[in-house]
């Protein structure tokens, strides 16, 4: 009945926010804010989550969730969505794995092509999506399960072991540097790289004004097209290079790893503050939803939480950061 | 209403406007576009909440807090847009809203036919709205406002996509419903309507009432001095152009139903402007040659060079420009900030080669822009959502400033736009057919057609069915091309 919806929407968007300088304040860094109350929260509550090897583990665990979450945070940018990057990371670590161990190939060259084959199912979205203008919710739920059963028919369902062949890989997946784990500081590279490339160049700007406004983006004669299909080959190639990272960790190619990866990477991202609808979402806030994700699963583990009600407790905490953020954001 | 005040941001929508209608009253409402007539229904509609002032029924002040309140007070509007669903029947449109939890097929069929049988017009009660022309899903939407409560109907430009004769229906319509006692407020930018059907007429001015008189009171080209507030001639720069050689010209452009033959020519220095009715075709026409829709046939000619289009960059590259017609959808990033809106067509410029932006070189760009353009903000990061609808359209502008534009297709450039920064747009696209561009300006507002364009190219349905000379721009000539079916040859 009502005729007038997009209007009042409009009007709601002009109005100034009449808030306190505290709770705008609250408003603006949220993400922030709600990270550190988790952290600190974790930190009273446990008695181990503060220390160190508890730490390089938190940071370790979601080392393959931030690299994947910074492909998507660039797919949400434009306004769309990938629901493939669990299945792809799978892919992609059976596919190190495999190379290694059973292709004899070195290992520079086994993740190069495990990159290369995210980025190519990443293509295979991306071109769904732009040229034949496929939904990306449906396209990348149908890679989810194409990549999800290539990687089950490539291991025959069984896990790959490394083995020897991969301990250079196996080490790196181990090791610290500077005391930091190496996935971690490949994590930290991935997100430079990303905030770079958003505040800083050209193709950045055009992914979030892609998703602020298509259609005037297009009609200033830019190929929105190739943009949208570029977040697409990033984040699959992104999100096979977290599925190494794994394979890296545990000295296994397992076609099982990441299941339901792809909620909690599209959490983080949304935790961050950033608007399925796209434009709207930063780096920064992105990595800190990671974070709080991670030292959620983290603390419920060292306080012997049972698997089924973590669950609960993630849902609840994610829709408790995006109704704090929508809260804040603007009712009329 | 009463001392009614609404502000948008920092812009003063309305401010202290009054305004009442009689029972069985038509009230018509007049101003240009931004003048605030829209803002005002919306409030009495309850769309949008009011800043100050105090609305009243009956004598009785009300609060109207949502559109539904709005309906419960009898009030209705009818928008532009029509808000039928295609998919239902002309029945179920009609009753949308009070269905039962059962559907009673018979009964609102009965309904419907009753309805529209009181209003005068037999429509199958059965049909899809799809399948009605816009005319009857118009008095669909009437017969849906109608109830036994409904005190005050707003049309909100009712006839601005009907063509002379479902027109004067609607009139007539209209007339019927004031005799039964509704209220109704028109807004119209036809004057002849207004003349037509009015009892009274409140005119606005950017935001303000200029004063309601009867009808009787005012004659036409006094109403116009009042909505523009000034004599219409100082509101187009004085030109002494020559018009150069050929730059652009389109040969049967085709696409769809919406263009269905098209050719015309524009030279250097030349403002070409092309008029006709809503839906006739014009943005169709140079969103096509824009590369922003697929053409079916015909072929665009670049200095008699051939042109293969296929997308805006293609135009871009080639040196043609588009100001889009709807600003908010296809012209301004809102939420980017002014320098990002603005560099937007041309940022390769600004690039090095892993794609870095040179910020610095970017700002001092724009707020060069800024300057010329006499754009009021504070600076290029304020985002282009908070400036009102003139600056907005001349961020807009500024994207397409730059010389390797030779063509610039401008679709309706001063919507929504005030009075002082219409002036200002005018002298802008004058400025820019003296440097030697050819311009061609669509515009739905007569006076801006006549007041602008060297020669008239005017359209119905899809065909170009005049072109008119400089000598023979008037308001008659171009309406009666605008209605005619024949076919102009280039």
């Amino acid at each position: 009945m009502s005729t007038v919806t997009g209007d009042s929407r409009r009007t709601s968007e002009k109005a100034p926010a009449r808030f306190s300088p505290v709770i705008s304040f609250a408003g603006r860094y949220n993400t922030i804010i709600i990270g550190l109350l988790i952290f600190v929260a974790a930190s009273v509550f446990s008695d181990t989550f503060l220390t160190p090897r508890n730490q390089a583990n938190v940071l370790r665990q979601t080392a393959p969730i931030a690299i994947s979450s910074m492909g998507m945070l660039l797919v949400i940018l434009t306004g769309g969505i990938d629901l493939s990057v669990g299945s792809v990371s799978a892919l992609g670590c059976v596919l190190t794995a495999d190379f290694i161990a059973n292709h004899n190939l070195p290992i520079p060259v086994a993740i190069l092509l495990t990159v290369a084959s995210g980025c190519l199912l990443g293509a295979v979205s991306g071109y769904l999506t732009s040229v034949h203008r496929m939904p990306p919710f449906v396209v990348t739920l149908g890679m989810m399960t194409i990549a999800r059963g290539l990687a089950l028919i490539i291991s025959e369902g069984h896990p790959i072991y490394v083995g020897d062949k991969g301990a250079v890989l196996t080490d790196f997946g181990q090791n610290n540097l500077w005391g930091i784990p190496n996935q971690v500081l490949l994590a930290l590279a991935v997100f430079l790289v990303t905030v770079f490339i958003l505040k800083l160049t050209a193709f950045g700007r055009l992914v979030q004004a892609i998703g602020s406004n298509q259609e005037a983006v297009r009609l200033s004669g830019i190929r929105v097209g190739w943009y949208v299909f570029a977040v697409y080959v990033i984040s699959g190639g992104l999100s096979a290079l977290a599925g190494m990272v794994e394979a890296a960790r545990s000295g296994v190619g397992s076609p099982v790893v990441g299941i339901g990866m792809e909620l909690d990477v599209i959490a983080a991202v949304v935790i961050g503050g950033a608007s399925l609808m796209g434009g709207r979402g930063t780096a920064m806030n992105t990595i800190i939803g990671v974070l709080v994700l991670g030292i959620i699963s983290n603390f419920m583990n060292l306080q012997n939480v049972p698997g089924y009600h973590q669950n609960v407790v993630k849902g609840i905490i994610i829709l408790l950061a995006v109704l704090l953020q929508t809260g804040f954001r603007g009712r009329k | 209403m009463i001392g009614i005040s609404k502000a948008f941001g920092g812009v003063q929508a309305l401010k202290q406007v009054s305004f009442s209608v009689r029972p069985g009253e038509v009230h018509a409402l007049v101003g240009e576009n931004g003048a605030g007539k829209s803002t005002l229904m919306k409030i009495l509609s309850g769309a949008v909440r009011r800043g100050q002032g105090a609305i009243r029924i009956n004598g009785q002040v009300v609060e109207i807090e949502s559109p539904h309140s709005a309906h419960a007070f009898g009030i209705r509007v009818i928008y532009q847009e029509l808000v039928l669903a295609p998919d239902l029947t002309v029945a179920e449109n009609i009753s949308l809203g009070h269905l039962g939890a059962v559907m009673d097929w018979a009964g609102l069929k009965r309904k419907a036919k009753r309805v529209l049988g009181e209003l005068g017009f037999a429509i199958d009660p059965g049909e899809l709205v799809r399948r009605l022309p816009v005319s009857l899903q118009q008095v669909v939407e009437v017969a849906k406002a109608l109830s036994a409560e409904t005190k005050v109907l707003v049309l909100d430009e009712p006839t601005a996509v009907l063509p002379p004769k479902e027109a004067s229906r609607l009139l007539d319509l209209v007339r019927t419903l004031a005799r039964r006692g509704v209220s109704v407020i028109y807004i119209s930018h036809r004057l002849e309507e207004v003349f037509a059907i009015a009892d009274r007429v409140t005119i606005l001015k950017d935001g303000q009432t200029v004063t309601t008189c009867s009808i009787s009171d005012v004659t036409p080209s006094r109403l116009i001095d009042l909505m523009i507030g000034r004599p219409i001639t100082q509101l187009f720069p004085e030109s002494n152009r020559t018009a150069g050689k050929e730059v652009l010209r389109v040969e049967d452009l085709r696409q769809g139903r919406a263009v269905r033959g098209v050719s015309f020519a524009v030279h250097a220095g030349e403002i070409l402007g092309i008029a006709g009715l809503v839906g006739s075709g014009r943005t169709e026409t140079v969103r096509a040659i824009f590369g922003a829709d697929r053409l079916d046939s015909g072929s665009i000619y670049l200095y008699g060079r051939k042109l293969q289009i296929r997308s805006p960059r293609d135009a871009v590259n080639a040196g043609i420009a588009l100001i889009p017609e709807d600003r908010k959808a296809h012209g301004v990033v809102l939420s980017l900030p002014i320098a990002q809106n603005v560099t937007l067509p041309s940022l390769k410029t600004f690039t090095n080669w892993v794609g870095m932006i040179a910020l610095r070189k970017e700002r001092s760009f724009v707020n060069q822009r800024i300057k010329d353009l006499g754009i009021k903000t504070p600076d290029g990061e304020t985002p282009a959502a908070s400036l009102s609808g003139g600056n907005q359209q001349k961020v807009v502008l500024a994207k397409w400033l730059s010389e390797r534009f030779k063509v610039i297709l401008f679709d309706e450039p001063t919507r929504g736009v005030d009075v002082g920064a219409k002036a200002e747009i005018y002298q802008l696209i004058e400025q820019l057919a003296e440097r030697g561009v050819a311009v061609v300006v669509i515009s739905s507002e007569l006076l801006e057609i006549i007041g602008l364009s060297d020669r008239v190219l005017v359209m119905n349905q899809g065909r170009a069915t005049g072109l008119l000379p400089k000598e023979s721009i008037n308001e008659r000539n171009v309406m009666e091309l605008a209605f005619s079916n024949g076919q102009y040859a280039a």
